[in-house]
């Protein structure tokens, strides 16, 4: 299960925010996860809740915008159904991934005392 | 403090940052790319289910590659057993221990680097944690990432682990004397899931025990190798050394 590594690069992150902001705790953290980025939610919430602890993230749950997988052709721009094979029907072009792959922090709300 | 009339009430901070969660790990993936760069070796991240042959490929590639100064690092959970088998091959190996961790990170390939106390390589195979799910994500500073799959492992396996075999720049099947044994396994099947997964799907179908399709897999090798070499001789470090994908013949070999 690598979501606890994934949970500890968040919590660097979060931490090094704070720091720069000199905030007294985090507030909330958005973060925004494709179908293909390897990482399993629910793990990634479990793990979370464990480093979080003591922290100045504790209690802070994670608020998540899962992207599904997208394909078009990187020839002309039709859309190639996840699953499908990765190849364009209509110019034979080679699919590329649009989006799906994310694994990213968008925002972070922080208080300043 | 609330900056609005400094009252001492606490104020609320936003921040959009948009950043790799990751990226601290990509960091470390880079400095490792220039490391392999600068000593003109070239690194494949072989990546694999446990018992797809990952370690018996790189013993066959020490046989096909005579000319070539081998070397790899084995990530492994308790033991030293792969890297003790390299050895008596003749590929000079190192263990990175990895407790309980899944999969190798770019940190843990980085302290090997440091510590490496091993002769100098053309080709550095950094063989992963053997799983088919949590070292896909992890950049390492590989030129390539190389898939070993094993045909009983099953048809299916592309499209119920994505995300490893679409980062995958090549899949070697491996284990191809079983076949006959298999009555369930169509290598065609393997190419058409790899083809719904990967967009630019490359397989070689190979044995270690006969020598099926180990040339191929030895001329793929020599041309990411050549691909890689800096322009200028005495360029340590050349920006086309990164992944490449203008070399066909593999494709579906």
């Amino acid at each position: 299960m690598h979501e606890y590594s994934i949970a500890s690069s968040l919590l660097r992150m979060a931490e090094e925010q704070a720091a720069k902001h000199a905030a007294a705790r985090v507030l909330g953290l958005q973060l925004r996860i494709g179908e293909l980025a390897g990482v399993e939610v629910g793990l990634l919430e479990t793990a979370w809740s464990l480093v979080r602890e003591r922290s100045c993230c504790d209690g802070v749950d994670l608020a998540i915008t899962f992207t599904p997988a997208r394909w078009e052709c990187s020839g002309c721009g039709a859309s190639i159904a996840q699953g499908s094979l990765l190849a364009c029907v209509t110019c034979g072009g080679k699919a590329q991934l649009v989006s799906g792959d994310e694994l990213v922090l968008d925002r972070i709300e922080m208080e300043v005392v | 403090m609330c900056d609005v009339c400094g009252c001492g009430d606490p104020a609320i901070v936003s921040e959009d940052l948009h950043a790799k969660i990751l990226s601290d790990n990509d960091r470390v993936a880079d400095h490792n790319r220039d490391h392999f760069r600068s000593h003109g070796m070239l690194t494949i991240n072989l990546m694999g289910s446990p018992g797809a042959g990952k370690t018996a490929l790189i013993e066959a590639t020490k046989r096909m590659l005579p000319d070539l100064r081998l070397a790899a690092v084995s990530g492994d959970l308790a033991t030293d057993h792969d890297s003790a088998r390299l050895e008596a091959a003749g590929v000079p190996a190192r263990t990175i221990t990895t407790g309980t961790a899944c999969h190798l990170d770019a940190s843990m390939v980085h302290h090997a680097l440091h510590h490496w106390d091993g002769p100098a390589s053309d080709l550095f195979f950094i063989e992963n944690v053997g799983n088919l799910v949590c070292p896909a994500i992890y950049d390492l500073g590989q030129a390539a990432n190389v898939v070993a799959l094993s045909v009983t492992e099953g048809p299916d396996k592309p499209l119920k682990y994505p995300v490893m075999f679409r980062a995958a720049d090549l899949v070697v099947l491996t284990k191809s004397d079983l076949l006959p044994h298999l009555q369930d396994v169509d290598p065609a099947q393997i190419r058409d899931a790899l083809a719904r997964v990967m967009p630019e799907p490359r397989m070689l179908v190979v044995s270690a025990t006969t020598g099926e399709g180990l040339a191929g897999w030895a001329d793929w090798l020599r041309a990411l190798r050549a691909n890689a070499k800096p322009a200028a001789p005495t360029g340590s470090v050349g920006s086309e050394h990164e992944h490449h994908h203008d070399h066909d013949h593999a494709t579906f070999d």
